[in-house]
């Protein structure tokens, strides 16, 4: 591809103390795409998150942001370049209201204007989130918290979005709704990097995915390819 | 004659098992308190004249309280209770038996067995109260039928109107302030040249008179008839202003006139209540600057008693002729400068290290901070320099040309603090909207998620404890002044503790809070060296703020004056779980339907 990818790694090696979490890492996410990273649990996709974030430095290896090395940039800088994490289990700020919550997203900004024109479109894309500004986020139900954790995370006006588990802790019939506003947002055109253990709900949805595995990608594929692979399908979706 | 036998018998259809617990705990929670010695020691204190001493009020409320508890009704939604009867009273009246029982054991005891090893109010002190100088036997009747009547009027409290129950609490609690506030009204009324109306109030040798306490009781009975949720109206039409103007308007007329009357009452006060308004002002503004650091931000500090320290300490280097090594004699306002220099840079140097913990170790890590704070101002190696244990002496008054603050004047040292206090009032207030009290809301929250934010939370938390470390140092800069000297003695960890008390009884995060818990715990009570308002309770003072402690976290965790954004969630909570109940009562209700 020419296009310049929005994320990258080429390579990422990182260590917790001497513990080696992720092996030669290499990812690409590309503007307006959907992709997933599908592992089981400690194979390195929260640490591939918290990369791609800055909150942790790779050891070798370059993170690239628009094509620049931004290895030793603090979150902030990528925070305003465009790329948010939506938290597993949502984490939303319990005491603080909905508002205030919405607001704490754009942290980092400073046009007023540009502010209060987002919150109006997360209004219009939740409107059941208006209804509950003043109220303290801990009080929502699972479903409105998702809703004000997207919501949050858009208010920084991302180009990708990072999320983090985002079926995790909900109701099945919410799961299923979950990822159909994932889809809604990916078709106004934001690039979604999708972290999951329910591999099928999110190959279904995805692009492409990656497989990790104690820290190195096993797999690289179309999502209709991994769907169809036979040893994906054995370890992850169930199948013998 | 039907209902007649039905109320006989249920009469004894009681709940023996829960008058016997709560019994049993208000036996034990006389004893308790009267073995611990408080009735012995406020003896002396008397409330009302030849009648009540404030140690006999110290067993006497216990009865009343759990007579009140033993019949009050768990109310729960979809449950019935039965109605209040004679039943109830008689519940209250055998918790007061039960709890007088306990102290004819702790007479029984006196008399018979010598435990005044282990227990130092074992003693004929005790005896003679408790049997007031008469027989055993007449003691005992007399705590019983008291035990008893106060039993029963504390369940009656159940069973009487709402308004007779205000005119009640009212009466008893106006009775108690005035009984309490002695020092302070005849301070005021001599401030003010009304001496005749204290003079009609108490007695000469100390307490209300009989006829001043009848007089008050009714007055203050028919103050409620009087208002008649006036007051009430008042607040809520306050509240429910909303528009803009009209509430800028009020806030602005409620805080001239605070305003006005802090600054005016000094004058009618004498020096003693003047000096305790200066030992709350200086509590206060360590605890506006606490709030800051563990209400905002939510670092919990235990060490903060070391950046008052740097500010007493460097104030005494700076001013003082006595400061053995270093020693330029500088203006307050110059050593000023220096404090706010040395707070940020203590702030920094303290907070660098332990800003990556969280929770109960950042709270152990900066406990022993503190204690090594103290413990160099007391070592021999800086002794050289800071006098060690002798401390520094002789600072000298803080010299505004046509004022000067000493110590020997309060009332100079109450403006001074006062000052100090409004611009820390100010900050807190301007910082909590502020972009970095944004920050560090987010952060008390959820660290993490703060930081994918795109906060950058080592800074803001930094920020947090060197605000909060230029606060504490003004106030220790005050307080050397104030003092005349500094001692490693006065900045002991028991401060740290002090402190993070009054801004968690008075409401984690709020000013409003803050202000009212240093008033009440500070001024009351009395801080860690200073002695409040009730001096009689300097031995018992710990123990008060424990129960006080113990009490405010079991029932109003919020403290005293919870912040807009808390009660908001509390109502809140409160709202869901009443509908929440509600949804179950209706589907209960529709099983029960179905079955019929």
């Amino acid at each position: 591809m020419t296009e310049t990818a929005l994320l990258e790694f080429r390579s990422v090696n990182t260590h917790y103390g001497a513990v080696h979490i992720l092996k030669d890492v290499d990812l690409a996410i590309y503007p307006g795409e959907m992709v997933c990273l599908l592992g089981g649990n400690a194979s390195g996709k929260s640490t591939t998150l918290k990369t791609l974030l800055g909150m942790v430095t790779p050891t070798s290896g370059e993170v690239l942001l628009d094509g620049e090395v931004v290895n030793d940039k603090p979150t902030s800088y990528r925070v305003i370049n465009g790329v948010t994490m939506v938290p597993e289990n949502r984490r939303l700020f319990k005491r603080l209201t909905v508002k205030e919550n919405l607001e704490l997203g754009a942290y980092l900004r400073d046009d007023r204007e540009g502010i209060e024109e987002d919150l109006e479109n997360i209004y219009e894309l939740f409107p059941r989130v208006k209804e509950r500004l003043t109220q303290k986020a801990g009080t929502l139900s699972g479903g409105e918290q998702q809703m004000v954790a997207i919501g949050r995370a858009l208010m920084s006006r991302p180009r990708v979005l990072l999320m983090d588990e985002p079926s995790m802790g909900l109701a099945p019939a919410l799961v299923q709704q979950n990822f159909e506003l994932i889809q809604q947002i990916h078709e106004e055109g934001m690039a979604i990097f999708m972290v999951e253990q329910n591999a099928n709900m999110a190959l279904s949805i995805a692009d492409r995915g990656w497989v990790l595995q104690t820290g190195r990608v096993v797999l690289d594929d179309t999502a209709e390819a991994l769907l169809a692979n036979p040893e994906l399908r054995s370890s992850y979706l169930g199948e013998s | 004659m039907m209902t007649s036998t039905l109320d006989s018998r249920k009469l004894f259809n009681l709940n023996w098992k829960r008058i016997l617990f709560w019994g049993g705990i208000c036996a034990l929670s006389q004893v308790f308190i009267c073995l611990v010695g408080l009735p012995s020691e406020l003896n002396r204190r008397i409330l009302i004249e030849s009648t009540l001493s404030l140690g006999y009020l110290f067993i006497l409320w216990i009865p009343l309280v759990f007579g009140y508890i033993v019949s009050k009704m768990v109310e729960l939604e979809g449950i019935e209770n039965p109605k209040p009867g004679a039943s109830d009273l008689l519940a209250g009246a055998l918790t007061g038996l039960l709890g007088s029982l306990g102290l004819v054991l702790v007479m029984l005891g006196i008399e018979n067995i010598d435990m005044r090893d282990p227990l130092i109010n074992w003693n004929p002190k005790l005896f003679r109260l408790l049997t007031f100088e008469n027989s055993i036997t007449f003691g005992s009747l007399v705590w019983i039928s008291v035990g008893v009547v106060l039993g029963t009027v504390g369940s009656s409290l159940h069973q009487i109107s709402g308004q007779m129950r205000k005119m009640f609490s009212y009466s008893i609690f106006g009775l108690f302030t005035f009984a309490v506030l002695e020092d302070v009204i005849d301070d005021l009324s001599e401030g003010f040249r009304l001496e005749w109306l204290s003079d009609l109030i108490y007695a000469k040798k100390g307490g209300m008179t009989v006829t001043s306490t009848i007089v008050l009781a009714v007055l203050l009975a028919l103050l409620p008839l009087i208002t008649r949720g006036k007051l009430k109206a008042t607040v809520t039409r306050y509240r429910s202003d909303v528009t803009p103007g009209a509430q800028r308007r009020n806030s602005v007329m409620l805080f001239s006139i605070i305003a006005v009357l802090v600054i005016v009452l000094p004058w009618f006060l004498g020096g003693i209540i003047n000096e305790l308004l200066a030992n709350v002002g200086l509590f206060l503004l360590l605890a506006l600057g606490l709030n800051i650091v563990v209400g905002l931000a939510g670092l919990l500090d235990l060490g903060y008693v070391a950046f008052f320290a740097v500010g007493g300490y460097t104030t005494a280097v700076f001013t003082s002729p006595n400061s053995p090594w270093f020693s330029p004699e500088t203006h307050f306002g110059i050593s000023l400068l220096v404090v706010v220099v040395m707070a940020i840079l203590a702030g920094l140097l303290i907070g660098a290290p332990v800003i990556r913990m969280r929770g109960d170790y950042l709270a152990i890590v900066t406990l022993g901070f503190g204690e090594i704070i103290r413990l160099l101002f007391l070592s021999d190696w800086l002794k050289p320099y800071l006098g060690g244990s002798q401390g520094i002496t002789n600072i000298p008054p803080i010299d505004l040309g046509p004022w000067e603050v000493r110590g020997a004047d309060p009332r100079s040292v109450f403006y001074m603090v006062l000052a100090f206090c409004v611009l820390a009032i100010y900050v807190s207030w301007r910082l909590q909207g502020s972009r970095l009290g944004r920050a560090w809301m987010a952060i008390r929250e959820d660290e993490s998620v703060a930081e994918v934010m795109g906060i950058n939370t080592v800074n803001s938390k930094l920020m947090a404890f060197v605000v909060g470390a230029v606060l504490a140092s003004f106030s220790g800069a005050v307080l050397a002044a104030k003092v005349g000297s500094v001692f490693p003695k006065s900045f002991e960890i028991l401060v740290s503790i002090i402190i993070l008390v009054v801004v968690i009884v008075g409401g984690m995060g709020s000013i409003t809070g803050v202000m009212v818990g240093s008033l009440v715990l500070i001024g009351i009570l009395g801080g860690p060296r200073q002695p409040g308002l009730l001096q009689e309770f300097q031995n018992y003072k710990l123990l008060i703020y424990g129960a006080l402690l113990v009490f405010m976290m079991l029932k109003r965790p919020e403290g005293l004056v919870p912040t807009a954004r808390r009660t908001r969630e509390l109502h809140q909570e409160e709202y869901l779980q009443d509908a929440w109940l509600g949804d179950e009562e209706t589907e209960e209700s529709k099983e029960v339907e179905e079955k019929l």
